[in-house]
Protein backbone atom coordinates (compact mmCIF):
# COMPACT_ATOMS: atom_id res chain seq x y z
CA UNK A 1 0.00 0.00 0.00
CA UNK A 2 3.10 1.99 -0.15
CA UNK A 3 2.50 4.38 -3.37
CA UNK A 4 6.21 4.97 -4.86
CA UNK A 5 6.85 8.54 -6.56
CA UNK A 6 5.51 8.95 -9.77
CA UNK A 7 2.24 7.23 -9.57
CA UNK A 8 0.48 10.24 -8.37
CA UNK A 9 0.47 13.24 -9.96
CA UNK A 10 0.66 16.80 -8.24
CA UNK A 11 -3.04 17.68 -7.83
CA UNK A 12 -3.56 14.01 -5.90
CA UNK A 13 -0.06 14.35 -3.58
CA UNK A 14 -0.09 17.68 -3.22
CA UNK A 15 -4.10 17.71 -2.09
CA UNK A 16 -3.31 14.35 0.18
CA UNK A 17 -0.52 16.43 1.50
CA UNK A 18 -2.78 19.45 2.53
CA UNK A 19 -5.03 16.98 4.21
CA UNK A 20 -2.83 14.73 5.84
CA UNK A 21 -1.20 18.16 7.82
CA UNK A 22 -3.72 19.38 9.73
CA UNK A 23 -4.54 15.71 11.26
CA UNK A 24 -0.58 15.80 11.93
CA UNK A 25 -1.03 19.02 13.83
CA UNK A 26 -4.77 17.64 15.75
CA UNK A 27 -2.67 14.72 16.81
CA UNK A 28 0.53 16.54 17.85
CA UNK A 29 -1.70 19.02 19.57
CA UNK A 30 -3.70 16.46 21.39
CA UNK A 31 -0.74 14.37 22.45
CA UNK A 32 0.84 17.26 23.84
CA UNK A 33 -2.29 18.37 25.98
CA UNK A 34 -2.39 14.57 27.47
CA UNK A 35 1.11 12.69 26.45
CA UNK A 36 2.71 11.84 30.08
CA UNK A 37 7.13 11.21 30.07
CA UNK A 38 6.41 7.66 31.15
CA UNK A 39 4.18 7.11 27.67
CA UNK A 40 6.96 8.42 25.57
CA UNK A 41 8.80 4.56 25.36
CA UNK A 42 5.02 3.22 24.51
CA UNK A 43 5.14 5.71 21.59
CA UNK A 44 8.42 4.24 20.14
CA UNK A 45 7.63 0.71 20.68
CA UNK A 46 4.41 1.21 18.99
CA UNK A 47 5.85 3.30 16.08
CA UNK A 48 8.93 0.18 15.70
CA UNK A 49 6.25 -2.49 15.95
CA UNK A 50 4.89 -0.68 13.10
CA UNK A 51 7.72 -0.45 10.85
CA UNK A 52 8.74 -4.18 11.76
CA UNK A 53 4.82 -5.30 11.05
CA UNK A 54 5.16 -3.86 7.61
CA UNK A 55 7.91 -6.07 6.73
CA UNK A 56 6.00 -9.24 7.14
CA UNK A 57 4.70 -9.52 3.21
CA UNK A 58 1.79 -11.88 3.56
CA UNK A 59 1.79 -13.40 -0.35
CA UNK A 60 -1.44 -14.60 -2.31
CA UNK A 61 -0.32 -17.61 -4.54
CA UNK A 62 1.05 -16.83 -7.68
CA UNK A 63 -0.12 -13.16 -6.79
CA UNK A 64 0.62 -9.86 -5.41
CA UNK A 65 1.55 -9.24 -1.40
CA UNK A 66 0.49 -6.82 1.57
CA UNK A 67 0.94 -6.84 5.16
CA UNK A 68 -0.78 -5.54 8.43
CA UNK A 69 0.39 -2.06 9.36
CA UNK A 70 -0.90 -1.65 12.89
CA UNK A 71 -2.60 0.98 13.21
CA UNK A 72 -5.83 -0.12 14.82
CA UNK A 73 -3.91 -1.93 17.43
CA UNK A 74 -2.02 1.09 17.85
CA UNK A 75 -4.77 3.54 18.06
CA UNK A 76 -6.42 0.63 20.77
CA UNK A 77 -3.63 0.28 23.09
CA UNK A 78 -2.45 4.08 23.19
CA UNK A 79 -5.59 6.63 21.20
CA UNK A 80 -5.67 7.03 17.50
CA UNK A 81 -3.78 10.34 17.75
CA UNK A 82 -0.25 8.23 19.06
CA UNK A 83 -1.39 5.75 16.33
CA UNK A 84 -1.40 8.82 13.28
CA UNK A 85 1.48 9.85 15.10
CA UNK A 86 3.43 6.41 15.16
CA UNK A 87 2.14 4.98 12.07
CA UNK A 88 3.49 8.31 9.85
CA UNK A 89 6.41 7.65 11.76
CA UNK A 90 7.76 4.54 10.66
CA UNK A 91 6.66 5.57 7.35
CA UNK A 92 8.81 8.78 7.24
CA UNK A 93 11.54 6.36 7.85
CA UNK A 94 10.26 3.42 5.57
CA UNK A 95 10.61 6.12 2.60
CA UNK A 96 13.35 7.97 3.91
CA UNK A 97 15.93 5.41 4.28
CA UNK A 98 14.67 2.20 2.18
CA UNK A 99 12.47 4.04 -0.58
CA UNK A 100 9.29 1.93 0.41
CA UNK A 101 7.10 4.28 -0.35
CA UNK A 102 7.99 8.00 -2.74
CA UNK A 103 8.31 11.13 -0.55
CA UNK A 104 5.93 13.54 -2.85
CA UNK A 105 3.49 10.20 -2.04
CA UNK A 106 4.10 10.04 1.70
CA UNK A 107 0.77 12.85 2.67
CA UNK A 108 -1.39 10.35 0.49
CA UNK A 109 0.72 7.15 2.62
CA UNK A 110 0.54 8.84 5.76
CA UNK A 111 -3.23 9.34 5.20
CA UNK A 112 -4.24 6.32 4.11
CA UNK A 113 -2.61 4.28 6.14
CA UNK A 114 -1.92 6.30 9.46
CA UNK A 115 -4.96 8.83 9.32
CA UNK A 116 -7.57 6.36 8.14
CA UNK A 117 -6.08 3.13 9.80
CA UNK A 118 -5.93 4.72 13.04
CA UNK A 119 -8.96 6.62 13.60
CA UNK A 120 -10.98 4.18 11.65
CA UNK A 121 -9.99 1.18 13.07
CA UNK A 122 -10.38 3.09 16.88
CA UNK A 123 -13.91 4.18 15.60
CA UNK A 124 -15.18 0.52 15.36
CA UNK A 125 -13.49 -0.83 18.07
CA UNK A 126 -14.93 1.33 20.57
CA UNK A 127 -17.92 0.82 18.50
CA UNK A 128 -17.90 -2.70 19.38
CA UNK A 129 -16.47 -2.85 22.34
CA UNK A 130 -18.45 -0.87 23.92
CA UNK A 131 -18.62 -1.22 27.71
CA UNK A 132 -17.60 -4.80 27.74
CA UNK A 133 -14.83 -6.23 30.34
CA UNK A 134 -11.25 -5.07 29.45
CA UNK A 135 -10.57 -8.89 29.90
CA UNK A 136 -13.43 -10.20 27.56
CA UNK A 137 -13.52 -11.89 24.04
CA UNK A 138 -15.69 -9.50 22.76
CA UNK A 139 -12.55 -7.28 23.38
CA UNK A 140 -10.30 -9.42 20.58
CA UNK A 141 -13.38 -9.43 18.29
CA UNK A 142 -13.66 -5.83 18.71
CA UNK A 143 -10.18 -5.35 17.52
CA UNK A 144 -10.40 -8.38 14.86
CA UNK A 145 -13.14 -6.81 13.11
CA UNK A 146 -11.88 -2.77 13.37
CA UNK A 147 -8.78 -3.98 11.93
CA UNK A 148 -10.12 -5.97 9.26
CA UNK A 149 -12.39 -3.24 8.20
CA UNK A 150 -10.14 -0.45 8.54
CA UNK A 151 -7.40 -1.81 6.56
CA UNK A 152 -9.45 -2.94 3.91
CA UNK A 153 -10.92 1.04 3.68
CA UNK A 154 -7.49 1.92 4.03
CA UNK A 155 -6.84 -0.10 0.79
CA UNK A 156 -9.95 1.13 -1.18
CA UNK A 157 -8.77 4.50 -0.17
CA UNK A 158 -5.86 4.14 -1.80
CA UNK A 159 -7.50 1.94 -5.07
CA UNK A 160 -9.10 4.94 -5.69
CA UNK A 161 -6.45 7.95 -5.45
CA UNK A 162 -4.23 5.36 -8.14
CA UNK A 163 -7.44 4.80 -10.49
CA UNK A 164 -8.24 8.39 -10.48
CA UNK A 165 -5.33 9.30 -11.90
CA UNK A 166 -5.63 8.58 -15.62
CA UNK A 167 -9.20 10.75 -15.14
CA UNK A 168 -6.98 13.84 -14.00
CA UNK A 169 -3.88 14.15 -15.84
CA UNK A 170 -3.11 12.58 -19.36
CA UNK A 171 -0.54 14.28 -22.13
CA UNK A 172 -1.59 16.13 -25.08
CA UNK A 173 -2.06 12.50 -26.99
CA UNK A 174 -4.23 11.50 -24.45
CA UNK A 175 -1.42 9.45 -22.54
CA UNK A 176 -2.01 8.68 -18.88
CA UNK A 177 0.82 11.01 -17.01
CA UNK A 178 1.03 8.66 -13.41
CA UNK A 179 -0.51 5.67 -12.97
CA UNK A 180 -1.96 4.16 -16.09
CA UNK A 181 -4.68 1.98 -14.85
CA UNK A 182 -8.36 3.33 -14.26
CA UNK A 183 -11.11 2.90 -11.36
CA UNK A 184 -12.27 -0.29 -12.83
CA UNK A 185 -9.15 -1.70 -12.49
CA UNK A 186 -7.34 -0.60 -9.49
CA UNK A 187 -10.22 -0.55 -6.90
CA UNK A 188 -11.34 -4.25 -7.50
CA UNK A 189 -7.06 -4.77 -7.25
CA UNK A 190 -7.05 -3.34 -4.10
CA UNK A 191 -9.56 -3.97 -2.77
CA UNK A 192 -10.11 -7.79 -3.38
CA UNK A 193 -6.71 -8.48 -2.35
CA UNK A 194 -7.24 -7.15 1.49
CA UNK A 195 -10.37 -8.26 1.69
CA UNK A 196 -9.57 -11.74 0.95
CA UNK A 197 -6.05 -12.10 2.61
CA UNK A 198 -4.20 -9.20 4.09
CA UNK A 199 -7.38 -7.68 6.18
CA UNK A 200 -7.33 -10.92 8.02
CA UNK A 201 -3.26 -10.53 8.49
CA UNK A 202 -4.25 -7.09 10.39
CA UNK A 203 -7.04 -8.90 12.13
CA UNK A 204 -4.85 -11.48 13.09
CA UNK A 205 -1.99 -9.75 14.48
CA UNK A 206 -4.61 -6.85 16.37
CA UNK A 207 -5.99 -10.00 18.16
CA UNK A 208 -2.99 -11.97 19.39
CA UNK A 209 -1.76 -8.28 20.57
CA UNK A 210 -4.77 -8.05 22.85
CA UNK A 211 -4.74 -11.08 24.16
CA UNK A 212 -1.36 -10.79 25.48
CA UNK A 213 -2.08 -7.23 26.72
CA UNK A 214 -5.66 -8.81 28.65
CA UNK A 215 -3.59 -11.23 30.19
CA UNK A 216 -0.21 -9.47 30.87
CA UNK A 217 -1.01 -5.85 31.00
CA UNK A 218 -4.41 -5.70 31.02
CA UNK A 219 -4.30 -1.52 32.36
CA UNK A 220 -3.20 -0.89 29.10
CA UNK A 221 -6.54 -1.80 27.45
CA UNK A 222 -7.71 0.74 29.85
CA UNK A 223 -11.88 0.80 30.76
CA UNK B 1 10.85 -8.80 33.76
CA UNK B 2 8.91 -5.62 32.84
CA UNK B 3 6.31 -5.40 30.15
CA UNK B 4 8.20 -3.15 28.57
CA UNK B 5 11.48 -5.51 28.23
CA UNK B 6 9.26 -8.41 27.22
CA UNK B 7 7.51 -5.85 23.96
CA UNK B 8 10.72 -5.14 23.23
CA UNK B 9 12.06 -8.58 23.08
CA UNK B 10 9.04 -9.28 20.96
CA UNK B 11 9.88 -6.53 18.63
CA UNK B 12 13.89 -8.03 18.49
CA UNK B 13 11.78 -11.81 17.16
CA UNK B 14 9.93 -9.82 14.78
CA UNK B 15 13.09 -8.49 13.13
CA UNK B 16 14.89 -11.91 13.29
CA UNK B 17 11.79 -13.53 11.76
CA UNK B 18 11.27 -10.81 8.72
CA UNK B 19 13.45 -12.90 6.53
CA UNK B 20 9.98 -14.94 6.32
CA UNK B 21 8.43 -11.64 4.49
CA UNK B 22 10.62 -11.60 1.18
CA UNK B 23 11.07 -15.99 1.66
CA UNK B 24 6.71 -16.56 1.69
CA UNK B 25 6.48 -14.53 -1.29
CA UNK B 26 8.77 -16.55 -3.29
CA UNK B 27 8.22 -19.70 -1.94
CA UNK B 28 4.30 -19.01 -3.00
CA UNK B 29 5.67 -17.20 -6.61
CA UNK B 30 3.90 -13.75 -5.24
CA UNK B 31 5.46 -11.20 -7.31
CA UNK B 32 5.42 -7.77 -5.06
CA UNK B 33 2.87 -5.62 -3.45
CA UNK B 34 0.00 -3.85 -6.49
CA UNK B 35 0.82 -1.20 -7.50
CA UNK B 36 4.48 -0.72 -6.46
CA UNK B 37 6.19 -1.42 -9.50
CA UNK B 38 9.46 -0.28 -10.97
CA UNK B 39 9.59 1.62 -14.10
CA UNK B 40 10.69 -1.59 -16.00
CA UNK B 41 7.81 -3.86 -14.34
CA UNK B 42 5.28 -0.76 -15.64
CA UNK B 43 6.47 -1.01 -18.83
CA UNK B 44 5.94 -4.79 -19.30
CA UNK B 45 2.02 -4.41 -17.83
CA UNK B 46 0.94 -1.23 -18.86
CA UNK B 47 2.88 -1.52 -22.91
CA UNK B 48 4.89 2.20 -21.95
CA UNK B 49 6.19 4.22 -18.92
CA UNK B 50 3.73 7.67 -18.39
CA UNK B 51 6.01 10.88 -19.11
CA UNK B 52 5.06 11.99 -15.40
CA UNK B 53 5.62 8.68 -13.75
CA UNK B 54 9.01 8.40 -15.17
CA UNK B 55 10.19 11.91 -14.42
CA UNK B 56 8.86 11.87 -10.38
CA UNK B 57 10.41 8.14 -10.20
CA UNK B 58 13.78 9.29 -9.46
CA UNK B 59 12.43 12.04 -6.78
CA UNK B 60 14.61 10.34 -3.80
CA UNK B 61 17.46 8.10 -3.92
CA UNK B 62 17.08 6.17 -0.40
CA UNK B 63 20.31 4.81 1.30
CA UNK B 64 19.16 1.26 1.05
CA UNK B 65 16.32 0.82 -1.20
CA UNK B 66 14.27 -2.26 -1.23
CA UNK B 67 15.64 -3.05 2.66
CA UNK B 68 18.65 -4.52 1.21
CA UNK B 69 22.77 -3.67 2.12
CA UNK B 70 24.37 -1.90 -0.45
CA UNK B 71 26.04 -4.12 -2.90
CA UNK B 72 24.35 -7.50 -1.37
CA UNK B 73 24.67 -10.30 -3.42
CA UNK B 74 21.72 -12.74 -4.38
CA UNK B 75 20.72 -15.60 -2.73
CA UNK B 76 18.07 -16.61 -0.10
CA UNK B 77 20.95 -16.58 2.77
CA UNK B 78 22.56 -12.83 2.13
CA UNK B 79 18.98 -11.53 0.84
CA UNK B 80 17.41 -12.79 4.65
CA UNK B 81 20.52 -11.28 6.22
CA UNK B 82 20.56 -8.18 4.77
CA UNK B 83 16.36 -8.15 5.76
CA UNK B 84 17.30 -8.93 9.07
CA UNK B 85 19.90 -6.23 9.36
CA UNK B 86 17.71 -3.54 7.77
CA UNK B 87 15.06 -4.60 10.38
CA UNK B 88 16.91 -3.63 13.06
CA UNK B 89 18.33 -0.45 11.24
CA UNK B 90 14.68 0.80 10.75
CA UNK B 91 13.11 -0.65 14.27
CA UNK B 92 15.97 1.02 15.89
CA UNK B 93 15.94 4.69 13.94
CA UNK B 94 11.95 4.40 14.08
CA UNK B 95 11.94 4.25 17.71
CA UNK B 96 14.63 7.00 18.07
CA UNK B 97 12.92 9.32 16.21
CA UNK B 98 9.31 8.72 17.86
CA UNK B 99 11.45 8.95 21.24
CA UNK B 100 12.47 12.45 20.50
CA UNK B 101 9.28 13.72 18.76
CA UNK B 102 7.67 12.66 21.84
CA UNK B 103 10.17 14.18 24.49
CA UNK B 104 9.22 17.41 22.53
CA UNK B 105 5.54 16.78 22.28
CA UNK B 106 5.21 16.07 26.49
CA UNK B 107 4.78 18.66 28.46
CA UNK B 108 5.93 18.40 32.54
CA UNK B 109 2.29 19.75 33.48
CA UNK B 110 0.70 16.25 32.16
CA UNK B 111 2.52 14.19 34.70
CA UNK B 112 1.03 15.66 37.35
Amino acid sequence: MHIPDGYLGPATYGALYAITIPFWAIASWKLNKTLKTKQAPYLALGAAFSFVIMMFNVPIVGGTTGHATGATLIAILLGPWAAIICVSTALIIQALLFGDGGITTLGANCFNMAVVGGLVGYGIYRLIAARTDVNSTRRRVAGAIAAYISLNISALITGVEFGIQPLLERSATGQPLYSPFPLSVAVPAMAGEHLLVFGFAEALVTALVIKYFQKNDPEMLGS
Amino acid sequence: MSTMKKLWIGIGILALLSPLGVILPKMFGAKGAWGEWGLKEIEKIAGFVPAGMKRLAETWKAPLPDYALPGQGKGPAVESFGYVLTAIIGVVLTAGLMYLLTKLLVRRKNDK
